[in-house]
């Protein structure tokens, strides 16, 4: 298998294209003949990380690189930042508004949902300035089905 | 209490069942489905819905498709007589996920397709 990589970068508050680079992502290791069963654990834990980045922020980014062992996305954001990590991976805590949750997010699972897809993830956030959200899946045969 | 094995149920039939209208892939209405999962809360289908299952909700926004595609979604089926636009009609259309929607209420919706066999995503079986 190849390798890969790429950006694509993200507007806040741009719902109608919230979910277009994870899909885009989809597409791309759809192309590269990666499993399913991991193809669907990228999706959903980069679809994830997009919708937290335009939920809350002004501008972010999403930067994957695929290798033959591991892929790893990287979503950083312009916004206001986490004041608790701790608190925010834990399930059904969010600071999310009212219409964020009419429109089915916001419900605290963001988080706790990327980690429970990738194999490592880092949350880095400074109040003010940003958060990067970091997480890799591995492709090596036994892991790319230990968590399907 | 008696254990009923899962059954898998035609989308066509799953139409005609619920009185419901197809709004997008009217072709694929021969689509096998093993599984449904309902929810109105989009990361609850993204943590908790397994692959090739049925989606059931009220929400109609871009975003139930964009989830209906990372979490391997067959098809959908809108409550309550919920119409999304035609901007999430078309994504969907882009995304081959058949659109259905139903007057039914969630509970009667869900309650339809228990009867006839069709189980949750949990792995439970009643």
């Amino acid at each position: 298998m190849s390798s890969s990589e790429g950006v694509f970068f993200l507007t806040g508050k741009d719902f109608k294209n919230a979910g277009a680079a994870s899909s885009s992502l989809k597409g791309i290791l759809e192309g590269m003949g990666i499993p399913v069963a991991v193809i669907r654990r990228v999706s959903i834990a980069a679809f994830e990380a997009e919708m937290n980045a335009i939920i809350y922020a002004v501008a972010g980014m999403m930067s994957y690189s695929i290798t033959p062992e591991m892929i790893k996305i990287r979503v950083q954001d312009m916004g206001p930042g986490i004041e608790n990590i701790e608190l925010a991976m834990k399930e059904g805590y969010s600071t999310a508004p009212d219409y964020i949750r009419e429109m089915g997010f916001g419900s605290g699972m963001g988080l706790p949902n990327i980690k429970k897809n990738a194999d490592h993830l880092t949350v880095n956030s400074l109040a003010g300035e940003g958060t990067t959200v970091e997480f890799s899946i591995n492709l090596s045969p036994a892991e790319a089905t230990s968590k399907a | 209490m008696v254990i009923i094995a899962p059954s898998i149920m035609i989308l066509g039939d799953i139409r005609d069942l619920l009185h419901a209208a197809v709004l997008a892939r009217g072709e694929d209405m021969g689509m096998e489905i093993e599984r449904a999962y309902c929810a109105d809360l989009m990361s609850d289908v993204l943590a908790f819905s397994i692959s090739n299952s049925l989606l059931i909700t009220g929400l109609t926004n871009t975003q139930v498709i964009r989830t209906a595609e990372v979490a391997t979604i067959k098809a959908i089926v809108f409550i309550q007589n919920k119409r999304p636009d035609i901007q999430t009609i078309s994504l969907a259309d882009e995304k081959k996920i058949p659109l259905l929607v139903t007057d039914l209420s969630m509970f009667d919706t869900c309650g339809l397709l228990f009867e006839k066999g069709l189980r949750s995503c949990s792995g439970l079986e009643f």
